[in-house]
């Protein structure tokens, strides 16, 4: 079996008002309280086009290395919902703002983030249009609630060719997407607060084959239950299949708490949205360098060249930057990039100690970033914000773990201690990790003499171990350095104490 | 001139509203008005005059009664647009237009009636009854009409004002107001104003903001001028159009407002005589008068010629479907839920949909929508909406070939006869009267051109006949200079109204008396 997997993905623009009218846009604010006249689709009322969602569209079709229509058209598509106040949406269906761009993203080969392979899937449009309110069921008193905050906030809609295989393959794209857009700006892709929204489109057919009836999966609310529903989805159809039966095609939920799709009842039969060109939106025209006439007002149009010449970079550009920079591995590179503010974190612990950033890496990936995950933490600094919520904060700033990497560097303290250490700080008590060393006697002994005496003693109470060693059996000086280990309470360098053992024993 | 009485002092702005006022009252019958403002009129006049005290008018404009088609919205005053669905509707903000007349002082007296949303061209399909034409009541009506049967009651005798905009034709007609606002889609202005004998201007789309004019097709409604001369309407142009930031489709260019030249030598025009024009069902008297109106022009030097505009005879069925998609798609946001009508309906949204617009729309509407949608269909949108594009396409490019050819502006009638009796009028429906009358006016609207009625004859039953010129995209000035001259040559008698005879209305009388033909 072959499974297909594409995906339609809408994206809140990230701008301070609305696709075509002035009212705010703002997460979570009091029902109603965001709507313009326009909105409200109050009679004689007519659409604007902000700028800013139009910049934040060819931004991201650059990033997405798309062909941007420099003449692009809007169109009204009709239906009849609650929570759209006009009866049509205003969207792009005959001619979007950019079309024929691909996405690269990696995956891992295996689980062990060791080996990680790239793939492309190509981008077939990106278009501009309207979001619509927000509708709720009151099935016990029978009625709906609408608030029309969300009602014409901008959104992208970017659809992904179906060149996916998979979940995973379809997390891992979206997850670069989301990077992409929160480094432009262009969305805050966020996908708890709706602001990055995804729909599967799933289908499975024998290879040679034609494809085969799609389903479309749509109540996803994260990325990793999109890997789910379309693992799931694929699986189903699989099974009816092998049983004998057809798949529908049709619109079906994903239900996360039993993680499975169910039938959605809204869709009855195919709707006819009677597009019809927006008669009140002039084409949109795009200019580059080259098509810009002397004499236009800079201000008044939206410069291809202009907006690529400002682009940040991408994370695929920060990962190489970051690889080269600081010689770490390309894996390392993506969970940096992936964690929000690890990156920045990171970088800012290079900074403050002497320990090269290869070392600091290890420590990041494995030991802070498991406490922070266990512990459900972020890592973004805060510097002199007031912190007015009840959030947890993490403890370890990136001045604490340099000062601990730096004991570490120095050699005053070995890497089991520092993990000890680590694991105090995370209590968040205010300690220093040299206070916490001092307290918990973790100094490495730096005495010379009193190590060669612990060594002396070691050696003394391990005849048939020392015999051993001098008959050629290396391994077993093992076993004495962990005897020393033992008797300095794991507070002697083994470095140190291998050099000292075999001087010893060779004299 | 009533502005230079105000600035002199002859007439105070109160006391014109007052009398404007009590005119509305005593003329009630015409059923022009759906709301009279009169509280906020009288402090708008208040307001006036205390700055004319100050010698600081605002304008032209300042003090000035005006009336306003109840399809754009006015704030804090109740807009319908004689529908059942916004019965009661009290807007929250001023239309452009509106907001503009406000800005230079004029007066706003009250809302005037229309065909509902706007679709007729009768103004007898609102919801509060049709509108009667001044001239029913004029004595040179009455007179032409002594002849007929006297059994017939003399109620039932009135005409009609012709459509959409008739309330609005019939308040200037009526010296109600000095001017009024109507809007043109089809000829919605031009239509009504040739029946009510008044200046009706359409001017070139995009000129003027739409931003507040409740849609009828976006694509080509134009907010439309009434007045009782062509200098008038050329003032109050001048005060309305420019671009407007709320509508994208008004044109960026800077608009300069401005004084109509008193033309003298016509040697240097153009004139153009559409032949297509000469449709079937234009009355015998129109025709006569409008080789006498070409004859006025060419015996004053200007050159005169036959020109052909072949597409004409597809406009109807073109308009036809493009207006009914955009109808369909314009009213698809009167749902009932969040402004207007809605129905008591309960047991489900789409339930309460349904008969929401089923009470708040009457035939027409409805009519309109359901065919609209129909050619919006999927499997019919190739070959009836793209199809009309195309062919408008084609009519807009017949006025380009013929102005590019070095005529200047197009001489053709408003109208096929004059104003019928109600009785009769009523007696087809509103689609095929609206196919019948729109004839000579829709093309303009389609090519986007400027176009403007001007009252040049009575008829033999003594009523009013207008002559429509059509201008370049955008050669307002031109055409407004023209019509201005043609006005002047046929001098237009002055209606006779037996309640206007009452007031004296010396002061602001902008007609001449005697008669042309």
């Amino acid at each position: 079996w072959v499974p297909v997997v594409g995906l339609e993905i809408h994206a809140q623009i990230s701008s301070n008002s609305k696709l075509f009218s002035g009212s705010q846009v703002q997460f979570a604010a009091p029902p109603n309280s965001l709507v313009s006249f326009f909105d409200a689709s109050l009679p004689g009322t007519l659409p604007v086009l902000n700028r800013r969602c139009v910049e934040a569209a060819v931004m991201t079709a650059l990033a997405l290395n798309c062909s941007i229509n420099k003449k692009s058209l809007f169109d009204r598509k009709h239906y009849f919902y609650a929570d759209l106040p006009a009866g049509y949406q205003i969207t792009q269906q005959r001619v979007p703002i950019a079309v024929n761009g691909s996405l690269s993203y990696s995956l891992c080969i295996d689980n062990k983030m060791s080996q990680m392979v790239t793939k492309t899937v190509r981008i077939k449009q990106i278009q501009l249009e309207q979001d619509s309110g927000k509708s709720l069921h009151d099935d016990t008193r029978s009625q709906t609630l609408v608030d029309l905050n969300r009602a014409g906030v901008g959104l992208m809609e970017v659809v992904m060719e179906p060149d996916m295989c998979c979940g995973e393959e379809a997390a891992a794209a979206v997850r670069e997407l989301q990077l992409i857009l929160q480094t432009l700006g262009s969305s805050q892709a966020v996908m708890a607060e709706g602001q990055l929204r995804v729909d599967a489109n799933v289908s499975v057919h024998h290879p040679g084959e034609p494809y085969g009836a799609r389903t479309e999966v749509k109540n996803i609310n994260s990325i990793r239950f999109l890997a789910r529903a379309v693992d799931y989805e694929i699986q189903r159809q699989i099974e009816e299949l092998e049983n004998g039966g057809t798949i529908l095609n049709e619109t079906r939920a994903f239900d996360s708490k039993l993680g499975c799709t169910v039938p959605m009842r809204d869709k009855e039969g195919k709707q006819d949205y009677r597009f019809m060109p927006e008669p009140n939106l002039p084409p949109l025209i795009l200019y580059d360098a080259k098509s810009l006439p002397a004499n236009m007002n800079h201000q008044q149009v939206v410069n291809i060249d202009w907006i690529h010449g400002r682009l940040p970079d991408l994370p695929s550009v920060k990962r190489t930057k970051l690889v080269e920079q600081y010689g770490i591995l390309p894996e390392h590179s993506f969970t940096l990039l992936n964690e929000d503010g690890l990156t920045e974190f990171f970088e800012n612990v290079v900074k403050q100690t002497q320990m090269k950033p290869k070392k600091v890496i290890g420590w990041i990936l494995k030991d802070l970033l498991s406490y922070l995950k266990q512990h459900s933490l972020t890592v973004k600094e805060r510097r002199g914000l007031l912190i007015t919520t009840v959030v947890k904060q993490n403890p370890v700033s990136s001045l604490i773990l340099a000062d601990l990497l730096n004991l570490l560097e120095k050699k005053e303290i070995s890497s089991t201690a520092a993990k000890q250490v680590l694991a105090e700080l995370w209590k968040g008590e205010g300690k220093t990790p040299l206070e916490i060393v001092k307290e918990k006697k973790l100094e490495l002994i730096q005495d010379q003499k009193e190590l060669e005496q612990i060594c002396q003693t070691v050696i003394d109470g391990q005849e048939n171990e020392v015999m051993a060693i001098k008959a050629g059996n290396q391994k077993v000086l093992n076993k004495l350095i962990g005897l020393v280990q033992r008797e300095t309470q794991g507070r002697s360098n083994p470095v140190m104490v291998k050099q000292l053992l075999e001087k010893k024993l060779s004299e | 001139q009533v502005s230079a009485a105000l600035k002199e002092g002859h007439v105070s702005p109160t006391e014109l509203c007052q009398r404007c006022l009590s005119l509305i009252k005593s003329t009630k019958l015409l059923n022009a008005y759906i709301t009279v403002a009169e509280e906020t009129a009288l402090k708008q006049a208040e307001e006036s005059e205390k700055r004319y005290r100050r010698g600081q008018p605002l304008g032209v404009l300042d003090g000035i009664p005006i009336a306003v088609k109840d399809n754009f919205n006015t704030a804090g005053i109740e807009t319908t647009c004689a529908s059942n669905m916004l019965k009661g509707y009290v807007s929250p903000y001023n239309a452009t237009v509106v907001q503009k007349l406000l800005d230079q002082g004029a007066v706003l007296l009250g809302k005037t009636n229309l065909d509902e949303f706007a679709m007729g061209s009768g103004s007898t399909d609102g919801v509060f009854g049709p509108v009667r034409n001044p001239w029913s009541y004029s004595r040179q009506y009455k007179e032409k009409s002594a002849s007929k049967a006297h059994s017939e009651d003399k109620e039932s005798n009135w005409v009609i004002t012709g459509g959409s905009s008739g309330g609005s034709a019939a308040a200037v007609s009526s010296f109600t107001c000095f001017a009024a606002l109507g809007s043109d889609t089809g000829g919605s202005t031009r239509n009504p104003a040739a029946h009510c004998g008044v200046v009706g201007l359409k001017p070139t789309y995009g000129l003027i903001s739409r931003h507040g004019l409740i849609p009828l097709v976006n694509s080509m409604d134009v907010p439309g001028i009434l007045t009782r001369c062509v200098d008038d309407a050329a003032v109050v142009l001048g005060s309305l159009a420019g671009h407007d930031p709320k509508d994208s489709t008004t044109i960026q260019d800077n608009f300069k407002p401005f004084e109509l030249p008193s033309l003298t030598d016509v040697s240097k025009l153009s004139i153009g005589i559409p032949k297509e024009y000469h449709a079937p069902g234009l009355s015998s008297e129109i025709l006569a008068l409008w080789s006498k109106a070409a004859d006025l022009f060419k015996n004053a030097g200007a050159k005169v010629i036959e020109v052909s505009l072949p597409h004409t005879r597809y406009s109807i069925v073109c308009y036809h479907v493009l207006c009914t998609a955009e109808v369909a798609s314009n009213m698809a946001r009167f749902d009932g839920l969040e402004y207007g009508h809605r129905s008591d309906m309960n047991k489900s949204t789409e339930s309460m949909y349904a008969a929401t617009r089923r009470e708040g729309f009457n035939d027409v509407v409805r009519g309109r929508i359901l065919s609209g949608n129909y050619f919006l269909l999927k499997q019919n949108y190739e070959n009836y909406f793209i199809k009309a594009q195309k062919v408008r396409r084609l009519i807009a490019n017949d006025f380009v070939k013929v102005f590019g050819s070095g005529v200047d502006v197009l001489l053709t009638p408003t109208t096929l006869t004059d104003a019928v009796p109600y009785m009769e009028f009523i007696k087809e429906d509103n689609r095929t009267r609206s196919a019948q009358d729109d004839i000579l006016t829709q093309a303009a609207n389609m090519a986007g051109l400027p176009a403007i009625s001007v009252p040049t004859a009575l008829s033999e039953r003594g009523l009013p006949v207008g002559f429509q010129f059509i201008g370049r995209s955008f050669q307002e000035k031109q055409l407004l200079t023209v019509a201005k001259w043609f006005e002047k040559q046929v001098k237009f008698p002055m209606i006779q109204l037996e309640e206007v005879k009452r007031h004296d209305h010396n002061a602001f009388q902008h007609q001449k008396s005697a008669s042309f033909s």
